[in-house]
């Protein structure tokens, strides 16, 4: 069984293009505090999703959240290779594409960050395959699709 | 400035600025009149590499600039208990934005520099989480929730994107949050109240404006410090207004604008007693290393409360009691003669940085107590704190007596 892979269109908060698997947060996250860029896990004791590899995958959550020492955990996480593939976001939020934006003009490797209507990032699945092509065009196929 | 002709590092800053206005939707920019710097704490070896790009071609601030906490307190040097070598990149990162013409506050708690405090309306670029929401809400001056590096940037440009909270039409609150009837009387007279409060504010408002209504009226600056520093850890708060202690909500009316609030929720004591009870992540029972109170920086008064807490006691053998706070307000105590009170008794004063950041804690084995929820919240990852929270007398109680020490309070009732 194949099910058809869905396309949207994202605002671009900050360029580029990447591939990774879905990691959907069950609640916000402040990458300060929140991740550690020295092994790209999530080190938030009070989050339910702790000690998950953020590393490479597709990172979508509604919201972020908290310090504003994100753009420099984002761009650091960059630097040592264990930056999220790519961020969905709900809104549009300028400490992490400020992150991106700082990392692309030190290191010259993109973070895409994408701002998603919510029904449809709500509408992606945990582990999902998705493409960020050019201009915003995200591709998701569901798991084992 | 974009084009390069005031040097690469400008406009790279420049560069920065657009993007946000992009993000931000901005059509113009707007002057600031001053910015707060959180970029000035290490976080590896990219924020060296910023600060390096950003310099680039004799880059200086175009507003009076303050800068927030460092990993390392220059002035005491010998509260770091981490390798040497480890405080050396977070020292050189500290020192290079001075060269940027910044003043070297290096608090977390700029509002409380006479020098760096904006007045009512003003617009500045403020980062730092509880900074922020201060700024905002305690104040009334207008900053967004910028974060590294778009703060000095700002700074650099003296302009920032028209948009979000610099307008007066966004400041408008829009969920209206009232306490239970279940919540007891005493509770909003504890300080203990205000952090816990906080937490279950972010959660319930996120992003959203929120007005607290039924609050005791006239609520000090260190309890609305206390509340929106938690807010803005539990939540991406940036502005919220207390119905009689916040400038821009004198009234339930002036808070919300015309017509009825979008939202209206409750909460009721339960939420807020577990939020109280979460804070606490390590058994009671457990030895206790280490009290750790003024985060965000302790002000004068609370510096002052301490001193009258401790009266003639000091700190059990073994317990580490230590306050963070400003090394402006530090310079404050010293002239009253608080510092040297509460060093004579026996408590460590760390300034520039903060003790769930840097390895400042004597390291040993056992809680440590705090009456801070953003410490609470933040240590157990940060540091690996097994951390116990409580009001700061119970935490001075708690350390005269060498073991995690309750008062009766209102947090009691069942």
């Amino acid at each position: 069984m194949s099910s058809q892979p869905t396309t949207l269109r994202g605002r671009v908060l900050a360029p580029g293009e990447a591939a990774g698997a879905a990691l959907i947060l069950q609640e916000p996250l402040s990458l300060w505090g929140g991740m550690d860029p020295a092994n790209g896990r999530l080190i938030d004791a009070h989050h339910p999703q702790h000690d998950t590899l953020i590393a490479g995958r597709v990172l979508v959550m509604a919201s972020a959240r908290g310090s504003s020492s994100s753009s420099s955990v984002l761009a650091e996480a960059v630097r040592a290779g264990t930056a999220p593939a790519a961020i969905l976001l709900g809104e549009a939020e300028l400490i992490l594409a400020i992150g991106a934006a700082v990392a692309e003009e030190l290191y010259g490797r993109q973070v895409p960050i994408l701002q998603v209507p919510e029904e449809h990032l709500a509408a992606i699945v945990d582990g999902a395959q998705v493409l960020i092509g050019e201009e915003g065009m995200v591709t998701i196929t569901k798991p084992g699709g | 400035m974009l084009a390069g002709d005031a040097g690469p590092g400008t406009a790279f800053a420049m560069r920065l600025v657009v993007r946000a206005a992009e993000v931000l939707g901005a059509d113009r920019m707007i002057p600031i009149s001053r910015a707060h710097v959180d970029a000035c704490l290490y976080h590896g070896q990219a924020t060296l590499d910023f600060a390096a790009r950003l310099a680039e071609g004799g880059t200086r601030v175009a507003v009076p600039t303050s800068l927030n906490v460092g990993l390392v307190d220059l002035l005491h040097p010998e509260l770091w208990h981490g390798a040497p070598q480890e405080a050396d990149p977070g020292r050189r990162l500290m020192e290079a934005y001075r060269a940027l013409g910044c003043r070297p506050t290096f608090t977390c708690a700029p509002y409380q520099v006479v020098e760096a405090r904006p007045a009512f309306g003003e617009q500045v670029a403020w980062a730092e989480s509880n900074a922020i929401v201060f700024c905002n809400s305690v104040i009334g001056a207008r900053t967004n929730r910028y974060g590294d590096f778009i703060d000095v940037a700002c700074a650099v440009a003296g302009r920032v994107p028209d948009a979000g909270l610099h307008r007066t039409d966004a400041r408008r609150g829009r969920l209206l949050l009232r306490l239970g009837p279940d919540v007891p009387a005493a509770l909003p007279h504890e300080d203990s109240f205000y952090p816990v409060l906080g937490i279950v504010l972010g959660r319930r408002a996120g992003p959203t404006i929120a007005v607290l209504d039924g609050l005791p009226p006239g609520l000090s600056e260190d309890r609305l410090k206390a509340l929106g520093a938690a807010a803005a850890s539990s939540g991406s708060v940036a502005l919220f207004h207390a119905v009689g202690s916040t400038p821009e909500a004198s009234s339930l009316k002036a808070a919300m604008g015309p017509g009825p609030p979008e939202a209206m929720e409750t909460i009721m004591f339960a939420e807020l007693r577990a939020a109280w009870a979460e804070l606490t992540n390590a058994g009671e029972a457990l030895p206790l290393r280490a009290v750790s109170i003024g985060t965000p920086h302790a002000s004068l008064a609370e510096i002052e409360a301490l001193a009258v807490l401790l009266g003639s006691s000091r700190p059990a053998a073994g317990v580490e009691l230590l306050v963070s706070t400003g090394r402006d307000v530090l310079e404050r105590s010293e002239e009253r003669g608080l510092a040297a009170r509460l060093r004579r008794a026996g408590v460590e004063i760390l300034v520039d940085t903060c003790s769930y950041i840097a390895p400042v804690l004597r390291p040993g084995a056992g809680a440590v107590m705090t009456d801070s929820a953003k410490w609470a919240y933040y240590a157990p990852g940060n540091i690996g704190a097994d951390v116990v929270f409580g009001s700061t007398a119970e935490c001075v109680a708690s350390a005269v007596a060498g073991r995690v020490v309750r008062l009766r309070s209102a947090w009691d009732a069942a």
